[in-house]
């Protein structure tokens, strides 16, 4: 049965106020019933307090052939990051 | 291969409890059972042991994994219940049984579940039947059972009673997916709801025990929640577009020990391992 149903990524908000994260992927022939089925599967202690769930098919992946020019370029470029720069104390936390 | 039914019918039941008085047919219970809280708690755990027993025998037998899972969890919370309501029922008794030594070491005569949570698994359907029929009562009786005078079992049934919401959901949308799903899907929902509908009444009779106990704000009428069953059943199999069973005969008898065949073998397996080994701990 379940080889006839689409696959499902799932994604659990542990707590509020943070991000949905991936941690899996279940079959199940709808939206609704994926839903019952990644809570049957991944929430079994306390693992969340939100529940997404994506077609597999319908998430658009970006090419492994292509990481390369996709992502080595950043490699040099560690001035990007914000350690860099000196955040006046009236900022506070970013 | 169609399972053998329990012969005892409502008349039965009658004679049986007159001649448990001074039979020898289980002459041995009448010492056991001395209070009516008492078993009421095994009836109430017996119920939740015997069906979580059962929804085990599904483990890497499911359609799909996830579904294993799910009938998995529903299966660990019953047995979750069971083991508060039995832990209970031998606080309640007071002779040094705690809910393993309940579960574990009683006979299949002193078992006070319900026929409808013994009988065999059949196909995912009938599962499904059985789920949708058990869920939907308890969920009535546990959201009653928050307002017990006794605060040990309101405790019990507050936390069972989101467990059992969800049981019921689960069920209902199955039986829907099912019943108006696919001709061979649809025909197995039939035959399996047709199978469980003669198990239901018993679901809902009451005996001076537990009309004692109500009395007591102890216990809840069963008889009171049937309406509130019948409403849910017949809005499911309209969503379901399935017909609404009828069975004329009803069997009844496991309030009172009388059990059909399977509750023994079930329990052979269950309590097997306890029994021979009575000192192996985990």
């Amino acid at each position: 049965m379940s080889h006839d149903w689409p696959l499902w990524e799932v994604f659990i908000r542990s707590k509020g106020g943070l991000s949905h994260k991936h941690v899996g992927s279940v079959h199940a022939p709808d939206g609704e019933l994926a839903l019952r089925h990644a809570r049957d599967v991944y929430t079994r202690r306390l693992e969340g307090v939100s529940l997404w769930v994506v077609q597999s098919s319908d998430i658009v992946a970006s090419d492994p052939d292509q990481s390369g020019p996709m992502f080595e370029p950043a490699e040099t470029k560690i001035y990007r990051h914000p350690t860099f720069y000196d955040i006046p104390d009236a900022v506070g936390h970013m | 291969m169609a399972p053998s039914l329990p012969t005892i019918q409502p008349g039965d039941v009658a004679n049986a409890e007159k001649a448990r008085a001074g039979g020898s047919f289980d002459a041995g219970e009448a010492v056991e059972h001395h209070g009516a809280l008492f078993d009421y708690l095994l009836r109430l755990g017996d119920d939740s042991l015997i069906l979580g027993q059962r929804l085990t025998e599904w483990c890497g037998h499911a359609p799909a994994l996830e579904i294993d899972l799910s009938l998995a969890n529903i299966g660990l919370d019953l047995i979750g219940q069971a083991s508060l309501f039995l832990n209970l029922a031998g606080e309640v008794e007071g002779k040094g049984r705690d809910g393993d030594r309940l579960a574990f070491h009683r006979d299949v005569l002193a078992f006070r579940n319900c026929l409808l949570v013994e009988q065999p698994n059949g196909d995912f359907a009938q599962t499904i039947a059985r789920q949708f029929l058990f869920s939907t009562m308890q969920l009535s009786l546990f959201e009653r059972l928050t307002g017990s005078s006794d605060h040990r079992i309101a405790e019990i049934a507050a936390k069972a009673v989101k467990e059992v919401r969800y049981h019921a959901e689960l069920a209902s949308d199955w039986v829907v997916r099912l019943g108006d799903g696919t001709e061979e899907s649809r025909r197995r929902m039939v035959d399996g709801l047709d199978w469980f509908w003669r198990f239901v009444d018993e679901m809902f009779q009451s005996d001076e025990i537990e009309q004692s106990l109500t009395r007591a704000g102890i216990a809840v009428d069963r008889a009171e929640l049937r309406q509130g069953f019948d409403a849910t059943v017949g809005n499911v199999l309209r969503d379901a577009t399935l017909p609404l069973p009828e069975y004329p005969r009803a069997l009844t008898g496991g309030r009172i020990g009388h059990h059909g065949e399977h509750l023994g073998h079930l329990l052979a397996t269950m309590q097997y391992l306890p029994r021979t080994y009575p000192d192996a701990v985990w």
